[in-house]
């Protein structure tokens, strides 16, 4: 789950990361405010507009702009961000609509330096990262310089080990007493952060170094890691919906795995690896003939038959669906819950498009035998292969 | 003869009195595994009947260790007492612990992963989120559908349950059973992985041949193949799913900058098929691309 930039830095103050001052804003009114007030708070009339959506390259999107002339030009530019489709090179070219804007004090900055903590999984230890490259794309760090990423590398036991926080400091040139400390103290904080709030990715872009030798988060990224939502009843009020794909929050609801993309198959699998699978074998066979798959969807191990009905309307409902291909290898999951589900969701919204099953598995003669019997029009696959043949050959012949 | 499971397994099923780990415990009970008792705490000195047998329930794990003699332990339980119960197991001086629980927090599965490495080989961790482990007609630890496989000499290791199942029926369609298949599980932070298993299989004189099924992310894969080009003369054919996933939508961009560039299906592939293993051009040929090389 990602949550925005004011969330994780309210997230950062309660730990002890030293952030700037800043409020969010819902309305222009609240912006225009919470400017005069971050005014009278910093004696500084300097703020900054941020939008808050949950992609990064918002600066260079054009969301986030610096007010020099106190509330009223931050009452300006609120009103141009706020509502306005940001594009950048996370949000796809649709863009993303600005619903809410934080508004920020503004800092004089010596340095911007990038922090980054991860889940490593082939060392299994949380591991940060630092660079001198700060507030630029840390991709292209990685991909062009990648000497300049320094990383260490946590032991569950001990926690985040001071001499490793300085190792960290030295990488980057921090070497004043007074900014170690700091630096030093905002690193083993960071690190609570990270395990006692459940983060599977934490980033800092870029972390400055203030002209008056200050340390403070200027940016925040943060993922949370989703299995963890048990033991987080607050992060509920953290869901931005808006943020989020409609279907894939339906889906969510419904206890399904989907992701929509881009083409026009719409497959329902159980298993996350049978469905990546999937995916590949129809692009394998689709490609050259305009076919590819609509979506990933997982209907899991253990679902019932009420899900099953509901991922099969979904993928009914899509307008982008120009064939449908139904890939069970029952284990957990059983083929004539499957049937049943694919026959009682293709009974209440009818079946428009070619529809291709290839069963197996647990119960597998029953499925068939509920499939025949609907009276449907369903094309029988007996491997994945032919599956995805059939269902290619599908389209192309609708053509 | 097979790998880490068999006929001298002795297992527990720690959550045994919930719906899942009940129902699965008839089903290994069922395929012949020998279900020697259940855990839950504060359920014990009940009986759980399955199958005409019933078996003793305990409170904890090492008491159950202790009355049972087992040495292996399939876990159910929840994934807010999973990891609990996998250092119970761990602490009970069990030899292998499956755990199938799908959804554990990777916070907790850090500190499991620590504790586990502590113990210095002594205790081996399948899992979690994953099918289990079994060598046909011997013995089933997990939730994988019995009746596809076919005792024989084939080592199947896979990060995926469904695509294990299929290359399973792929081979039994063929005619080729199987020695041992491990499902690890696809967690980022988990137990044994494919390198772990490949030893097993090389070691094992029954097992001639092995598929190994992979997916995109992390650089487990590629630790695979140095093992397979330095150390494997059996013969490896590979499938790696997720060619055509769309990037970004599984894993942060962090974690791609530090695996170094790795994670990609196409290096996995080219890494591979670099260490001598025949990779699968679709999900549907895993097992006769293996029966290709067996021939030669």
């Amino acid at each position: 789950m990602k949550i925005h930039e004011y969330q994780a830095k309210q997230i950062f103050a309660r730990y002890g990361v030293p952030i700037p001052r800043g409020y969010p804003a819902f309305t222009v009114d609240d912006a225009e405010s919470a400017a005069k007030k971050l005014g009278q708070e910093t004696g500084s009339p300097v703020v900054v507009v941020k939008a808050q959506i949950h992609a990064g390259g918002r600066g260079k999107g054009g969301g986030v702009k610096v007010a020099k002339g106190g509330a009223g030009e931050a009452r300006e530019l609120a009103q141009k961000i706020l509502g306005m489709q940001l594009v950048t090179h996370q949000t796809g070219p649709q863009g993303q609509k600005v619903r809410r804007l934080y508004i920020e004090q503004g800092l004089d900055i010596a340095r911007e330096l990038y922090l980054g903590a991860v889940i490593d999984r082939d060392r299994r230890r949380i591991a940060f990262m630092a660079s001198t490259e700060g507030g630029v794309e840390i991709e292209k760090v990685a991909a062009e310089t990648p000497e300049k990423i320094l990383t260490v590398h946590v032991d569950p036991a001990v926690g985040f080990a001071p001499y490793q926080a300085r190792e960290l400091a030295f990488g980057l040139g921090i070497g004043g007493k007074d900014t170690l400390g700091k630096f030093v103290k905002l690193m083993r904080a960071l690190y609570e952060v990270v395990v006692k709030e459940d983060c599977s990715l934490c980033e800092i872009n870029p972390l400055v170094v203030t002209k008056g030798n200050d340390i403070v988060a200027l940016d925040a990224k943060m993922n949370l890691d989703d299995n963890a939502e048990f033991r987080h009843p607050e992060w509920h009020d953290l869901e931005d919906k808006d943020e989020e794909d409609p279907v894939e929050l339906e889906a969510k609801a419904a206890g399904l795995n989907y992701v929509s993309l881009d083409g026009n198959v719409g497959c329902l699998v159980n298993g996350a690896g049978l469905a990546m699978a999937t995916m590949d074998i129809i692009k394998h066979f689709g490609a050259g003939h305009g076919v590819a798959p609509a979506n990933f969807l997982d209907v899991g191990g253990g679902a019932n038959q009420e899900q099953v009905t509901k991922a099969f309307k979904m993928i009914l409902k899509s307008p982008k669906v120009k064939a449908i291909f139904v890939n069970i290898f029952g284990g957990i999951m059983k083929c004539d819950v499957i049937a049943n589900g694919v026959v009682a969701a293709a009974r209440e919204l009818g079946l428009k498009v070619p529809l291709v099953v290839r069963l197996e598995g647990t119960n597998v003669e029953l499925g068939r035998k509920i499939l025949s019997e609907s009276g449907l029009a369903i094309q029988a696959a007996g491997t994945m292969a032919d599956g995805a043949q059939k269902v290619v050959a599908a389209i192309g012949g609708a053509r | 003869m097979s790998v880490l499971v068999g006929k001298d397994t002795r297992l527990l099923v720690q959550g045994i009195t919930g719906s899942a780990g009940g129902f699965h415990a008839k089903q290994m009970i069922e395929y012949g595994t020998h279900v020697v008792g259940g855990v839950t705490p504060g359920r014990g000195g009940e009986k759980f009947e399955a199958n005409k047998t019933a078996v003793p329930v305990f409170d904890t794990v090492a008491k159950a260790v202790k009355e049972t003699g087992a040495n292996a332990t399939c876990i159910f339980v929840p994934p807010p007492g999973a990891a609990d119960a996998i250092l119970e197991a761990f602490d009970a001086g069990v030899a292998l612990v499956v755990c199938i629980t799908e959804g554990i927090p990777v916070a907790d599965m850090l500190q499991v992963r620590r504790v586990l490495e502590g113990l210095g080989g002594k205790t081996r961790l399948i899992g979690p989120n994953c099918p289990g482990i079994i060598t046909p007609g011997g013995c089933k630890i997990g939730i994988m559908p019995g009746h596809i496989h076919k005792a024989g000499h084939i080592g199947v290791v896979s990060r995926s349950g469904t695509l294990t199942y299929e290359a399973v029926g792929q081979l039994t369609a063929l005619g080729i059973g199987q020695s041992t298949c491990i499902g690890i599980g696809g967690d980022p932070v988990g137990g044994m992985d494919f390198v772990d298993a490949l030893e097993l299989f090389q070691a094992d004189a029954d097992t001639h041949g092995v598929i190994l099924i992979g997916e995109i992310g992390g650089g487990a894969e590629e630790r695979a193949a140095r093992f397979i080009k330095e150390k494997m003369n059996k013969p490896v054919a590979a499938f790696i799913a997720g060619t055509t996933a769309p990037p970004g939508k599984r894993m942060g961009h962090a974690g791609a900058i530090i695996a170094g560039g790795k994670g990609t299906a196409a290096e996995k592939i080219r890494a591979l098929e670099a260490a001598g293993a025949r990779v699968a051009p679709t999900p549907s040929d895993m097992a006769s691309t293996l029966a290709g090389m067996m021939k030669h």
